[in-house]
């Protein structure tokens, strides 16, 4: 099937038109000198200067970081966990209980989900911070690392960690010499998931947060309802570099991975 | 012992972090409101016989009689249906286009697709702001055209809240679509060209068919988040637009009625039971028919 038809061209390029241009716009006019965010009056760079020397952002910033490598890290643990239990763990008592809660949180409504750990934090009277923001983001996070990692763990061939038992590994030894290396790149890309979603959850974190610590997500809400602003254009130009830098090299390394694999396996193949 | 181990660590703190709050909302929609912090009546001290006769459904019997409600969870309904369709309309011929795209081009175009799927979802929301508002892009842009002579009003209205939802999910119903047409086998499509079918009715009859699986998944997976959306209708709708997760926000911290809230957060999470269930089901049959 590789013959694009004229229409196949057109709607690729008005559908990545309508993916982009708005990231676009948002980037070029994040160099406008003008305060007016929509009138073009030269080329600067002062809103970047200005982003720089907001300390609000920047402390919004460095909790924001702070709660998503905590939790993203947390959640790796327990969703790596959950996903081998749920695929190797075999019966047991709950099981459809537990299975439940790992998809659940996947198609809650966020509003829901925060105003539950709310109540739940006041009722047991948690002081709301930066601990009660990593706890609800590790809540929702582990259950996406476990479905990415269980996909992972359903694909392989169980027979390399049976052998490996037959030959005298304890399950443990089994688990950290052959299923984890195997499972590694979705244990990394769970973590990639993690993250970004810790760090773009705006409506979880406004529950889960009080007034102690506020995350960048909540402190560009609280300016984006007063309107479009040339400094949230730097920030979010900031972002947009960040992430697609972050996603290419991503691919390029997972494709440089897989190539080498190849050329192995036919180096293996030569030689027996 | 291990084993137990690893299973009670996720399960208990799944237990307390997601089942316990939610038996919390579901307790507090029974519970009445007081002018106190937190401001409803804590009932869970005074026993569980007292507690449970402290129960009633006011606050349900509340959303019935207080229209504002029952119009939010319509609209909401309304609103995620119609932005389904149109995110299909415009994520098939996407994903139809990248599945007959040269295979060297796929994962280029797949990376496309993705990428903003990783970007901030606050700022490609807010990104539209500045495009929709009256002295927006697109005001400037169709007044240099000549296509009209006065600037469109398209911030809060419902159009920029379809706008939103559209461009944000857009990569939920792509992924889904084209992974069904990528794994369809080709020759299908010339046998019947073969047989003498038109390029149109070949698609209608044998490629759109051998996609629903994924047309399926790629709805719901729009369809569900977008009807529990906050951010979109805050931003880009206006006060007329009525969106139940809105509503519940607001409900929540400017009104400060919690129980009235949890009421709301219960019902709608009774309206999303069905198309999850619809969701598991085409997923089950999508992996049996891998198998």
């Amino acid at each position: 099937m590789t013959r694009l038809s004229r229409f196949n061209v057109v709607s690729l390029t008005l559908g990545f038109a309508f993916l982009y241009i708005p990231m676009l716009i948002l980037v070029i006019y994040s160099f406008n000198a003008s305060k007016l965010v929509t009138v073009w009056a030269g080329f600067s760079t002062k809103w970047y200067g200005e982003l720089l020397r907001n300390e609000q952002f920047l402390d919004a910033a460095w909790v924001t970081l702070r709660v998503a490598v905590i939790s993203s890290t947390i959640a790796t643990v327990l969703g790596t966990m959950a996903a081998y239990v749920l695929v190797r763990g075999g019966r047991f008592f709950g099981r459809t209980l537990f299975s439940g809660m790992i998809y659940a949180p996947l198609v809650m409504p966020e509003v829901i989900t925060g105003l539950s750990l709310l109540l739940l934090f006041i009722g047991i009277g948690l002081d709301r911070g930066v601990l009660t923001i990593v706890l609800a983001h590790t809540t929702f996070s582990m259950c996406y690392v476990s479905v990415v990692v269980s996909s992972r763990l359903m694909s392989f061939d169980r027979s390399l960690e049976e052998a490996a038992l037959d030959l005298g590994a304890s399950p443990f030894d089994a688990f950290r010499l052959v299923t984890l290396p195997i499972i590694a790149p979705a244990v990394i890309s769970g973590w990639l998931l993690a993250f970004t979603l810790s760090l773009d959850d705006l409506v979880i974190a406004s529950f889960a947060s009080g007034p102690s610590a506020t995350t960048l997500p909540m402190k560009i809400w609280s300016s984006v309802r007063l309107g479009v602003s040339p400094e949230i254009n730097a920030l979010s130009s900031i972002l947009i570099g960040l992430v697609t830098v972050g996603v290419i090299s991503a691919s390029l390394a997972s494709k440089h991975a897989s190539l080498r694999r190849q050329q192995e396996t036919q180096a293996a193949a030569r030689t027996t | 012992m291990r084993r137990a181990a690893l299973i009670a660590v996720p399960y208990a703190w799944l237990l307390a972090l997601f089942l316990v709050p939610f038996a919390i909302v579901f307790k507090m929609s029974l519970s009445d409101i007081a002018i106190a912090i937190p401001p409803y009546t804590p009932t869970l001290k005074d026993g569980l016989a007292e507690m449970i006769r402290a129960f009633d459904f006011e606050n349900y019997v509340f959303l019935t009689e207080d229209d504002l409600y029952w119009k939010a969870y319509l609209s909401s309904l309304k609103i995620a249906a119609i932005a389904t369709v149109l995110t299909l309309l415009v994520g098939y011929p996407m994903a139809y286009g990248m599945a007959r795209a040269p295979e060297e081009w796929r994962p280029t175009l797949m990376m496309l697709v993705i990428l903003p799927f990783w970007t901030s979802f606050l700022i490609r929301v807010y990104a539209w702001i500045g495009i929709l508002s009256t002295e927006g892009f697109l005001n400037q842009f169709l007044l240099w055209t000549g296509l009209i002579s006065a600037p469109l009003t398209i911030l809060n209205t419902a159009a920029a809240v379809y706008i939103g939802i559209v461009y944000t999910y857009l990569p939920f119903m792509i992924l889904p679509i084209y992974a069904a047409l990528d794994r369809m086998d080709g020759s299908l499509i010339e046998a019947a060209e073969d047989l003498g079918c038109s390029r149109l009715s070949a698609f209608w009859l044998v490629t759109f068919p051998l996609s629903r699986g994924g047309v399926i998944a790629g709805c719901l997976l729009v369809f569900i988040p977008a009807l529990g959306e906050f951010v979109i209708p805050s931003l880009l709708g206006g006060s007329g637009t009525l969106m139940i997760g809105k509503v519940l926000f607001e409900e929540f911290f400017n009104n400060r009625d919690w129980p009235v809230a949890s009421a709301v957060a219960v019902i709608l999470l009774l309206i999303l039971i069905i198309p999850i269930v619809l969701f598991q089901l085409n997923q089950q049959k999508q992996a049996e028919a891998d198998r």
